[in-house]
């Protein structure tokens, strides 16, 4: 299979069920995509594929054959998301914080809490209570 | 997670005849879309079935149209696709309203509409809009198409008239006439499945349909028939007769029946004419 990750062509390996998030981790060796619940409930391994949000727990491998998908990687070390989780500490574990950031960017500018906190409904954190991610998405967004 | 995935063969179909044709072998393979029902067995290991087809890349089901007075969404629509679609919102904002409470964005970019009927489980979010909108399920297969009144899809907890030969290609919604209205009630807004859902329209002919209170989403004739004489109280004792909810890991009897007719009574003060501008 070939796709593009993170902007650079890979051809992977992987039976066409295996799920998206084990290729990333294992097969690509991007283990900045977290397994949470295994199941599209809590969102930590969200990635984008044609820049929209997936839980790549419930993807198969082969559906992503010409596609385009981002993981956390992408963003490289110097995002302002990343700057803000870390500036009103919206991250403590981390676990969720790969996905959060990843479901943030694609909200689009400047948007509302309301649309915040509907956008990242699917994204559960289970350490911060939500009030100090809001803050860093609306800081860097 | 608990299936090997090296067992499992996906068949990638490029047109919808090849899928059709791939159905019509002796043992049809499972459709599959967006797999956001279907990922979730394979990681609990309650996968059935070890040939799949995959759908998600046939394009031209994921079209939502109006012809005539119909709004065809084609069975490949995503959720965020109906909650974009002005179709929906201007013809069915019920199907709008359902559609923005299922899962999170991340499921939302992936469930399918298609994919909910098919699942059928008694909890599917958008089946309660189509019981009420009167949809027609649309099924096709090397034989030919034919029209599936909605309330005649199901026939048990989660068996419908669909032959393993046939795919669901689209919904097809007449025109509604009435205030739609839809609430969904679980442990939360977003990523909870519903432990009561209800789509209702306050039309000449009102009508009400639930999940979440019986093996299949229900239609309440009687309860539409005293609404339809104005007497909500003849309905509300109508509605506790007409679902049979059950008590699971989300909810109870108990506790459904309330509700139902908790949501009866808040539909019909929401939609009455007199209170709406």
């Amino acid at each position: 299979m070939r796709f593009l990750l993170n902007g650079v062509e890979v051809t992977p390996e992987a039976p066409p069920m295996a799920r998206l998030l084990d290729v990333l981790r294992e097969q690509c060796g991007l283990t900045g995509t977290k397994e949470g619940c295994g199941e599209g409930e809590c969102g930590a391994c969200t990635v984008l594929i044609d820049g929209e949000a997936v839980c790549s727990c419930l993807v198969p491998a082969a559906q992503v054959e010409g596609a385009e998908v981002t993981t956390i990687e992408g963003l490289g070390d110097d995002h302002p998301l990343a700057h803000a989780f870390m500036d009103e500490v919206g991250a403590q574990c981390g676990i969720c914080t790969p996905g959060m950031i990843l479901t943030a960017t694609t909200l689009g500018p400047r948007p509302s809490l309301a649309r915040i906190r509907e956008g990242l409904a699917g994204n559960l954190c289970r350490c911060t209570g939500y009030e100090a991610i809001y803050r860093a998405v609306r800081k860097a967004t | 997670m608990r299936t090997a995935v090296s067992t499992l063969t996906l068949l990638r179909p490029r047109t919808l005849s090849q899928a059709l044709r791939l159905l019509a072998d002796e043992e049809p393979p499972v459709p599959l879309a967006g797999a956001t029902d279907l990922y979730v067995a394979l990681n609990a290991g309650t996968l059935e079935g070890s040939r799949f087809l995959d759908l998600w890349s046939l394009g031209p089901l994921r079209r939502i149209t109006m012809r005539g007075g119909t709004l065809s969404i084609g069975a490949l629509a995503t959720y965020t696709a109906l909650r974009k679609s002005r179709h929906v919102r201007r013809h069915l904002p019920m199907l709008s309203a359902a559609a923005r409470e299922v899962g999170g964005l991340q499921i939302q970019n992936r469930g399918t509409l298609g994919g909910n009927v098919a699942n059928g489980s008694p909890a599917g979010d958008t089946l309660p809009v189509l019981a009420a909108a009167e949809a027609v399920v649309v099924l096709r297969s090397r034989a030919g198409e034919r029209r599936v009144p909605f309330g005649a899809y199901y026939t048990g907890y989660r068996e419908s008239v669909r032959r393993p030969d046939e795919l669901i290609v689209a919904i097809e919604v007449p025109p509604v006439e009435g205030v739609q209205w839809f609430r969904k009630v679980g442990t939360r807004a977003a990523q909870a499945i519903s432990k009561v859902v209800m789509a209702g329209v306050r039309g000449p002919a009102p009508r009400l349909a639930l999940g979440s209170v019986a093996p299949t989403v229900v239609r309440l004739p009687r309860t539409e028939a005293a609404l339809a004489r104005g007497d909500l109280e003849a309905g509300a004792r109508a509605l506790a007769e007409e679902i049979h909810p059950i008590d699971d890991v989300r909810s109870t009897a108990d506790y459904r029946r309330g509700v139902a007719v908790n949501l009866l009574r808040r539909f019909w003060a929401d939609t009455d004419p007199a209170t709406r501008r």
